[in-house]
């Protein structure tokens, strides 16, 4: 009796504990809330979101954060459209055409590339990519979108790769070997079986790739140029959401409304990033690839 | 003839099709390694025992990196001490006593989306909390406590894979013995994990150590005179180290070879610290007797 009783206790206990994350997601949501919302007292929620223009500091001052939003979904387009060929490609050479040797050293080495701090591709933006750019297209400042774009496309290209070589190594070898069969050559197998039957998961890489990308502050706080206004052309500045709470917590006053208008930004980035893994959880229980056993 | 030349095409579609995929793996070793060259060439020449041994002198642009170093140590020790037991624990639930079902289901996306939580948000989460509202202040503690959030989900990720690897047939084997539940768990199934959970939070640790925007708000110090003396101080860290001397201050160009040095410092550290996991798990994969 006492031993069931032990049982029962630690599967309570246990439960707990797992139920960590969710209380934690739930904390994150209530602080966030709780030092953002008092910014609505000031600005509606639609001018928050959609004013064009950031100057927290001005008297009066302006709270609009769409220049914010544009600048963040623009070097987020632009890195995703260079990361995911380049991601795909290389998890298409890894998996399918590399050498054994090489494929045995690229894997690890690109997933210690995931690992590779932020801060330090940043400061590669700066201290290298910003001056090329600067002389080469003869600007007035290196630091803009297409710099933090390359960057950030470094910064996502080992976590796309990696995701997409484990779906496309997850593809059963019966459907490679029947693909032969039928006299296809290599690369129209690679094209029209191996990576259909791995889109769910290459797609779940390229979703968790552009919601890092929009998430990630050093890269976009050093070398995306800092302006907060709607750009004209690529070698714009901007001012991604990540960069301007980074930059300005430090000197808004306690509790200002500059304070609660910047977690008021954390909420809007949370609820986008929450929704682009929302989306990437559901696309890869809705489409999971299909075992040879039911075909 | 007509099949001839569609062979012939299909192989040139081939060829152009393998051109790409080689190119584009070219190129991504090509910019990486080329980034770490870099680093490593530059940095190399500022490494000495005192560059690691002694603290910043004559604001910043002299001395060593030392008590950045050690801060990075504290923050991250701090954070897997937090992280550790509440991943282990969650993970065991999730794949030992949870039965398949919606609850599992709320508690698996909601590891997924905090995995996905940026860190800056992680940041503001962290000041809101454990600064503001616990009024711990910037310090070791709301850092330390803040990071090992964050990596919870990368720690319940890799002991969930660890535990998930232990074949059936040892806990099968164990509860035939007439062992309880609890017992198969504590002396089967967590031994022959552990490796991959000892990967996990090594992988963890890289995290944390490399992170900036979790210890702006919660922890970093532009510069402490003195070293911590208990888990209610601020401390240096290398990332934030960088941070500020590659973007604020005066003295950026004269900074500029102590940015280099500990730009090494710190991608020597989480790299190294990353392949150590790497090399634990191919050795074990190997070893595996089953």
């Amino acid at each position: 009796m006492t031993r069931k009783l032990k049982e029962i206790l630690i599967r309570r206990i246990f439960f707990l504990f797992a139920c960590v994350s969710i209380l934690i997601l739930g904390l994150i949501v209530t602080f966030l809330f709780r030092e953002g919302i008092p910014i609505f007292r000031v600005v509606s929620v639609k001018e928050f979101l959609l004013g064009s223009e950031w100057y927290p500091t001005f008297d009066p001052p302006a709270f609009g954060i769409w220049p914010l939003i544009v600048g963040s979904f623009i070097v987020t387009s632009f890195s995703t459209l260079i990361a995911v060929p380049l991601g795909v490609l290389s998890a298409v050479y890894i998996s399918e055409i590399a050498p054994r040797p090489v494929k045995e050293i690229a894997k690890p080495v690109i997933e210690l590339l995931a690992g590779l701090p932020s801060v330090v591709l940043g400061f590669f933006g700066m201290v290298v990519l910003a001056p090329w750019l600067q002389d080469t297209f003869d600007l007035p400042t290196g630091l803009n979108i297409v710099n933090a774009s390359l960057m950030l496309a470094l910064m996502a290209i080992p976590t796309i790769s990696s995701i997409a070589e484990d779906a496309l190594y997850a593809v059963p070898r019966e459907f490679k070997e029947a693909s032969y069969a039928l006299g296809a050559t290599k690369s129209e197998t690679i094209l029209k079986v191996i990576v259909p039957s791995a889109l769910s998961g290459i797609s779940t890489a390229v979703i968790l790739g552009m919601a890092r990308a929009i998430g990630e502050t050093m890269v976009v706080l050093m070398v995306a140029g800092g302006a907060a206004a709607i750009p004209e052309s690529l070698f714009d500045s901007v001012r991604p959401m990540p960069a301007s709470i980074a930059a300005e917590m430090g000197e808004a006053p306690f509790r200002s409304d500059h304070y609660h208008a910047l977690f008021a930004t954390g909420i809007v980035l949370f609820l986008l990033t929450l929704a682009f893994n929302l989306i990437a959880d559901y696309v890869s229980h809705k489409f999971r690839e299909t075992g040879s056993g039911t075909l | 003839m007509a099949l001839q030349t569609s062979m012939r095409w299909r192989y040139f579609k081939e060829g152009v099709f393998f051109g790409l995929v080689r190119l584009s793996a070219f190129l991504l070793t090509a910019a990486l390694g080329g980034l770490l060259l870099y680093i490593f060439v530059n940095g190399l020449g500022v490494l000495s025992w005192d560059f690691l041994t002694l603290p910043p002198t004559d604001s910043m642009t002299k001395g060593g990196i030392m008590p950045a170093i050690l801060g990075t140590l504290y923050l991250t020790t701090g954070a897997i001490l937090v992280a550790l037991p509440l991943g282990i624990v969650s993970a065991v639930y999730l794949t030992e006593y949870a039965k398949q079902g919606p609850l599992v289901r709320v508690i698996r996306v909601g590891v997924n989306c905090l995995a996905g939580v940026p860190s800056i948000v992680f940041g503001l989460f962290g000041l809101g909390l454990f600064v503001v509202f616990l009024q711990f202040g910037s310090c070791i503690l709301s850092g330390a406590l803040t990071l090992g959030i964050l990596i919870l989900p990368t720690i319940i990720g890799a002991s969930e894979e660890a535990l998930k690897a232990v074949p059936q047939t040892f806990r099968e084997a164990s509860l035939a013995l007439g062992v309880s539940k609890w017992q198969t768990i504590v002396r089967i199934v967590l031994p022959n994990a552990l490796p991959g959970i000892l990967t996990g939070s090594i992988l963890g640790i890289g995290r944390a150590a490399g992170e900036t925007a979790p210890v702006m708000f919660t922890a970093a110090a532009f510069y402490t005179a003195k070293l911590p003396s208990s888990i209610f101080d601020e401390v240096m860290a290398l990332p934030f180290h960088i941070y500020v001397l590659a973007t604020a201050g005066t003295h950026i160009e004269a900074t500029r070879p102590i940015q280099f040095g500990t730009i090494l410092v710190l991608v020597g550290l989480v790299l190294g610290v990353d392949l150590i996991a790497i090399v634990i798990r191919s050795t074990m994969r190997k070893r595996k007797r089953w």
